[in-house]
């Protein structure tokens, strides 16, 4: 090789490298909202792991500076939608989102980051996709949307936006317990023919990669998130689904109460991490 | 016919005169090629966008014609050297008639 091949070779690596310098620690969106993806563990946590670390943290440089700009960010497409869902009215009554609630920006700001929670009765545990549903077929007397269709996925990373930024904060005590002592259950429950809990990766391995992939925490402070596998936005419990044919484990349905409680104690899990809704991951 | 269109574009506010600026734009479309088959063996008719424009003060600054290969939500990136303040029009133009217009003012000191 010679001289003039070796400098080029040179400049090449700079010019890939100047636009993709990111640091782990610094998600700062737009250059205004910035992002904690690196929080001390909360009390339940302490021991466990030693620091609480965002999926965007074990993603690739080129992944990374997708979610630092609104423009280049491909789940901000399905934000949209979802405001202009907001103000269009649905079902016997024809009322809109914003009839009762007026702007989204003040109304569902830091509903993302307390999610799941317990219903107003106190008798379910109710996810932000269950608060939709019951609006929509108790107030707006309209049908129920399905937990994976286009509009739930829009809604909730609508919804989930007026968070960014803010720390998750889950009710984990009073009648809640129930929930999140059977979410911990089932995260350390081996299951499947690979016979894996969730803890096996996300908490043995995070970090290693398992063939391919960067193995993370499994946070779910991101959701909805816009999945470059994908092609689009997915649920939490789409992603549960995944990982637990990933073991060769019969998957538990969208909305079912394991999920529900798993949604719980994971997003627990994530305390003091902040919303990135919509998130983006590989 | 394509539903829930919205064409988003960033242009800096402004700029020193000659300085080269980077423009993107994306428009939310379905973008339907015209190859696909519904469930019941029906083939779904062509929607795409199929013309974009980019003009400066009535200048033509880019001009492309999108191809039914071409993915859903086309995001076009290019540059532009601006000389003066002025606007930039973009007009995209899709099959079924329709016409997307969304201008950005650039000051130039």
């Amino acid at each position: 090789m010679t001289l003039s091949t070796l400098k080029t070779a040179a400049c090449g690596l700079a010019l890939v490298a100047a636009p993709l310098a990111v640091s782990a620690e610094d998600l700062l969106i737009n250059g205004q909202v910035e992002i904690n993806t690196e929080v001390q563990p909360a009390e339940h946590m302490k021991g466990i792991v030693p620091v609480v670390r965002s999926g965007w943290t074990f993603r690739s440089p080129e992944t990374q500076v997708l979610q630092m700009d609104d423009f280049d960010n491909p789940g901000m497409i399905f934000v949209d939608q979802g405001m202009s869902l907001w103000q269009t009215g649905d079902g016997a009554t024809g009322e809109s989102c914003a009839d009762c609630h007026g702007d989204m920006a003040e109304s569902m700001e830091g509903v993302r980051a307390s999610m799941p929670k317990m219903n107003p009765e106190g008798t379910d545990l109710w996810t932000l996709e269950e608060n939709i549903n019951n609006c929509r077929t108790e107030r707006m007397e309209a049908e129920d949307w399905a937990w994976e269709s286009s509009e739930m996925l829009a809604m909730t990373a609508a919804i989930g936006k007026q968070s960014r930024g803010m720390p998750v904060d889950v009710e984990i005590d009073g009648p809640a317990r129930e929930w999140w002592e059977r979410g911990e259950e089932l995260y350390y429950q081996r299951v499947g023919q690979l016979d894996m809990a969730c803890a096996n990766c996300h908490e043995d391995n995070y970090d290693n990669m398992i063939r391919a992939d960067h193995l993370s925490q499994g946070q779910i402070n991101g959701f909805p998130v816009y999945r470059l596998k994908w092609g689009g936005l997915g649920s939490i419990h789409r992603r549960f689904k995944g990982c637990m044919k990933n073991i060769r484990a019969e998957p538990y349905t969208r909305g079912s109460d394991e999920f529900k409680a798993l949604e719980l104690y994971v997003a627990s899990r994530g305390a003091g991490l902040d919303v990135e809704t919509p998130s983006v991951r590989n | 016919m394509a539903d829930n269109v919205t064409p988003r574009v960033r242009v800096p506010r402004d700029a020193a005169a000659g300085d080269t600026i980077t423009i993107k734009t994306l428009i939310s479309h379905p973008m339907e090629s015209g190859q696909r088959k519904d469930s019941d063996g029906n083939t779904i008719p062509q929607s795409i966008i199929n013309r974009f424009t980019c003009e400066f003060n009535g200048e033509s600054v880019v001009e492309m014609i999108l191809e039914p290969a071409i993915s859903t939500n086309p995001f076009i990136e290019f540059q532009a050297t601006v000389p003066e303040s002025g606007t930039f029009a973009f007009t995209w133009y899709d099959d079924d008639g329709s016409v997307y217009e969304e201008s950005k003012d650039i000051a130039v000191s």
